[in-house]
């Protein structure tokens, strides 16, 4: 047995060499990636999962995507897109190994149309490149995931990403038209069309979110959103988590809909100040970062309304942020939160759950008692508004104890999340971190539904296994969790 | 009665009980879709009863057409096989609504109207302001993908809908998505079931987000000489900072159509002439807030409106203002009544190409003599409605050339066309679904996952799927 797998062994290895070098053909030498201490950088991503590729390729075109998806069809071996990998959930880890394609050298600009407000671009451009080079035009992408200086279009198409406007605006898939993809096949498609209603069925919105399990996204179309006449920046501040909470579920249950409505608790607003100095009061329970925009006539009145129901609840102060200089210091602070909470800990771990809004007070209560239980202090920065959490657990990776007991401590919080009608994951993705947790929310038939539709367009499983679906049993490959090291990205 | 069609009725009897079958032949020509019968209609009470009914036809292989209300069987091609009709309307319960969550939970056979109604009281409501609004049910809008006017600012059901329950072709009872307002969990499968007719699956559960009902309300009416003068309007609005619920423009001959009878009985306020006048493009956009905001959008909307050329403008309120939004939201069904072989174009364009995709459907209409209405939103899709005043064989010839060629001009602007609605005689003779599509082949792929054996619609879809 021994022999026959050390056999195997060199087999794949004469193949990875062999891949290799097809790929230094094809893309030049500079543009491939394979010695040990090169491949270091991409085997993690924002997430706390670990796995290495093989070997990493920076096509320049579509065409040097065609050429790689050859590649790896040859040699049958697996293929992983990545933009800046500060994706959550393991979704650009090259969890088989393979060729982990990085897009960010296809990083133009194709085409602004600013009378049609529409924008066509490379997925390696930069989220918030974009809204910039639109900036003067009065115009932005509206999707404003908090790592939307580094995280790409491509990355955010692929994982549908959200973020703190996306109650107003509406997450990725709303802001995407049309797409060209790379089929696991090497099929070049374009999907959807640039007029909209496109006739058929919404190939954009299922290849929108699919977490690089279809295609390898090559072009995209996106919406371009005017920017409001007024914007109104509040921060609400509490001495009790539950007035926060109360407020939120007041101001939805009133049809109030703010742009943004972000709630910090106090044990994160400490570990934000001590960094960013945003103007948080330290001493409080709470704060709700809250934004309405839209003419200034309408802008106003919202202001006041969520203000008014603020104070409702007891809220000890509602700052109004008096010009941009203040918002924006407002926003470095809620933008910059989990950077400032990995000075604490050597890893912490964050989690996406969703619940149902009226359930807000009740979650929060449940998720500190589960911090207690397991011993852990969890701090809180969320989507308050949409009831999207991000519980932060602080532990040190380091003790093997300390970091199953933060996955159980995780598991127990998902779990109560799931109780509630809620969801694993909002805005962050399954990846290869909740793939064990799907069902909880999905039957047999669901998945299998849902796998024969990745079979479909991924009929080899060559591009990104092993992500979003459990895997069943006969497959034969248990997946050892790696130890994490310490997360580095922003949610 | 046939002795297959015997079989069919008392096996779906065994299923659902006999009082849930119709099987009398002048019964289920209310059922029939482009003139072709069923066999037996079935009117199950649960997705229970439709899991039950679907394996049945599947390993019968009897091709099933769910039908809701029946308001737009006419959309898509004939079908090429009709045993089944599987009638939703019997799953009309809301399963939950959590108004201060603002989600839903409904069966699919609810009508649209009731809906709105229950969760009215609650002050919220579904942006779905689609024709047929008084009889459509929730499931029929969703599957025949049709739009309304609050599309300007909410979008269309893909940007409101969390998630659904389905039964596939297979056989098999699934779903995606979930309840709450923000998801990434699995794929979106729901969103291909929005406009999909039906052919991936049985829809029995929708769950959707509510929105708050908007404070007061006005429409904001002017009228141009010309077309390019309503669009620059358009152009103007969507340059500012105004975010209007609606935004339409008319054709010179629709103050004619909402004159009809079936615009009477749609909007009871009649809207004076010097409102909707005879001849002359009109621009519509409606917008909501507090008396402030409504002062500032009236102000800015005139000033744009004399800038842009207007001859007229008026603010519509009260019940002008609910008719006139009645008339948008049931352009087709008006459209539909007023002549026997009434041809509808869908036309897609970029905003901006608005003037010239519309002045080429009126070229094509115009040399032929055909009367046409046309409502375009600033969205840039287009009704473009045919009305010819008689059927005759020459007629037929003259929308069959005339349609063909909007869809080419179409293509060369780089959007597209369809036909959602023509008189079935038609439907062989035109591109219902338009041009070939590059990426049909994707759909196809799709098609063969949710419904192998093709018992879903056969032949109704786009490509004939």
């Amino acid at each position: 047995v021994a022999l026959k797998s050390t056999r195997r062994n060199l087999q794949r290895e004469l193949m990875d060499s062999h891949a290799i070098n097809d790929l230094k053909k094809l893309l030049g030498a500079d543009a491939v990636l394979h010695r040990p201490e090169e491949l270091l950088l991409y085997e993690y991503d924002g997430s706390v999962e670990i796995a290495r590729p093989n070997c990493v390729a920076f096509p320049r075109n579509t065409k040097d995507v065609v050429g790689i998806v050859q590649i790896a069809n040859r040699y049958q071996i697996p293929i992983i897109g990545r933009g800046a990998g500060t994706g959550l959930s393991g979704g650009a880890l090259a969890r088989q190994g393979g060729i982990l394609i990085v897009f960010s050298r296809m990083n133009r600009i194709l085409e602004i149309d600013v009378e049609n407000q529409r924008a066509v671009v490379q997925p390696g451009v930069v989220n918030a490149d974009l809204s910039v080079a639109v900036a003067h035009t009065g115009l932005h992408f509206a999707p404003d995931p908090s790592s939307q200086k580094a995280s790409t279009i491509g990355g955010n198409v692929s994982e549908n990403s959200g973020g703190p406007h996306t109650l107003a605006y509406g997450v990725t898939t709303n802001h995407v038209y049309s797409l060209e993809a790379v089929l696991p096949t090497g099929e070049l498609v374009r999907l959807g069309s640039l007029a909209l209603d496109s006739p058929g069925y919404d190939l954009p919105g299922l290849f929108v979110g699919s977490e690089g399990t279809l295609a390898l996204i090559t072009e995209i179309t996106v919406k371009l959103t005017r920017l409001p006449e007024t914007v109104k920046t509040l921060l609400a501040i509490f001495d009790t988590v539950d007035d926060a909470t109360e407020t939120v579920v007041d101001i939805t249950a009133r049809g109030i809909t703010p742009t943004a409505c972000e709630m910090l608790d106090g044990w994160t607003i400490r570990a934000v100040e001590a960094y960013v100095h945003a103007g948080f009061p330290v001493d409080c329970a709470a704060v709700l970062l809250l934004e309405v925009d839209g003419v200034r006539e309408a802008a106003e009145q919202h202001a006041e309304d969520v203000a008014d129901v603020c104070r409702l609840h007891r809220a000890r102060e509602v700052r109004v942020a008096r010009d941009a200089r203040e918002r924006d210091l407002l926003w470095k602070g809620r933008k910059n939160a989990f950077g400032a909470v990995g000075r604490l800990s050597p890893t912490y771990y964050v989690q996406d759950g969703v619940i149902p809004r009226t359930k807000l007070p009740q979650t929060l209560r449940r998720i500190n008692e589960i911090g207690e239980k397991y011993g852990f202090e969890i701090g809180n920065i969320f989507h308050a508004g949409d009831g999207n959490l991000h519980p932060i657990i602080l532990f040190d990776a380091r003790e093997e104890k300390q970091f199953q007991r933060a996955v159980a401590t995780a598991d127990e919080i998902i779990g109560f999340c799931i109780e509630m009608g809620g969801s694993i994951t909002g805005e962050h993705g399954v990846g290869m971190e909740k793939d064990r947790l799907m069902p909880l929310l999905f039957t047999e038939d669901d998945m299998n539904l849902m796998r024969r539709v990745r079979d479909a367009y991924n009929p080899a499983g060559l591009l990104n296994p092993g992500k979003i679906f459990p895997n069943t049993k006969g497959c034969g490959e248990i997946h050892v969790r790696p130890l994490p090291v310490a997360g580095v990205s922003r949610a | 009665m046939n002795t297959a069609s015997a079989t069919v009725s008392s096996r779906l009897a065994d299923i659902v009980g006999p009082s849930s079958v119709v099987s009398d032949p002048a019964q289920l020509a209310a059922f029939a879709v482009d003139d072709k019968k069923p066999s037996a209609s079935v009117s199950p009470q649960s997705a229970a009863e439709i899991l039950e009914i679907v394996k049945y036809a599947r390993k019968g292989k009897l091709a099933i057409v769910v039908t809701g209300a029946r308001t737009k069987s006419g959309i898509g091609l004939p079908p090429r096989q009709y045993d089944i009709a599987l009638d939703i309307t019997r799953l009309d319960r809301v399963v939950s609504y959590d108004p201060g969550d603002l989600t839903l939970s409904v069966e699919a056979g609810i009508p649209l109207h009731k809906l709105a109604a229950i969760i009215a009281e609650h002050h919220q409501f579904l942006p779905l302001a689609v024709p047929y609004f008084d009889r459509t049910t929730i499931g029929g809008t969703i599957a025949s993908g049709v739009d309304g006017p609050l599309r300007q600012l909410y979008g269309t059901a893909r940007d409101y809908l969390l998630g659904m329950e389905f039964v596939t072709g297979e056989g098999v009872a699934a779903k995606s998505g979930g309840r709450v307002v923000k998801n990434v969990t699995g794929y979106d499968i729901h969103k291909l079931m929005i406009g999909a007719l039906g052919t991936l699956g049985v829809i029995t559960r929708i769950n959707f987000k509510t929105f708050p009902m908007l404070s007061s309300s006005r429409a904001f009416v002017a009228s141009f000489q010309t077309l390019e003068r309503a669009a620059g309007m358009r152009n103007r609005v969507s340059q500012s900072h105004l975010a209007p619920i609606t935004m339409e423009i008319f054709g010179s001959a629709v103050a004619n159509l909402f004159a009809n009878d079936a615009a009477k009985r749609i909007a009871p306020a009649s809207i004076p002439e010097s409102i909707f006048p005879r001849s002359r493009w009109i621009f519509t956009s409606g917008f909501a807030g507090n008396p402030n905001a409504l002062a500032r959008y009236e102000t800015d909307l005139r000033k744009m409106a004399e800038e842009c050329g207007a001859v007229d403008t008026a603010v519509l309120e009260g019940p002008q203002l609910a008719s006139a939004f009645a008339l948008k939201r049931e352009f087709i069904p008006i459209a539909l009544s007023s002549s026997p072989a009434t041809t509808i174009l869908k036309i897609s364009v970029l905003p901006r190409q608005i003037v010239e995709a519309l002045t080429a459907a009126t070229r094509e209409a115009e040399n032929r003599r055909l009367p046409w209405v046309a409502m375009a939103r600033g969205v840039g899709v287009i009704y473009f409605a045919m009305l010819p005043t008689e059927s005759g064989e020459a007629t037929k010839q003259q929308v069959v050339q005339a349609s063909e060629n909007i869809l080419s001009s179409c293509a060369a602007l780089g959007g597209h066309a369809t036909i959602p609605w023509c008189p079935a005689a038609l439907k062989n003779a035109l591109k219902v679904w338009g041009l070939p599509r590059a990426d049909f082949a994707q759909m196809l792929k799709l098609k063969k996952v949710f419904d192998p054996d093709g018992i879903f619609s056969p032949g109704r879809f786009v490509g004939g799927i």
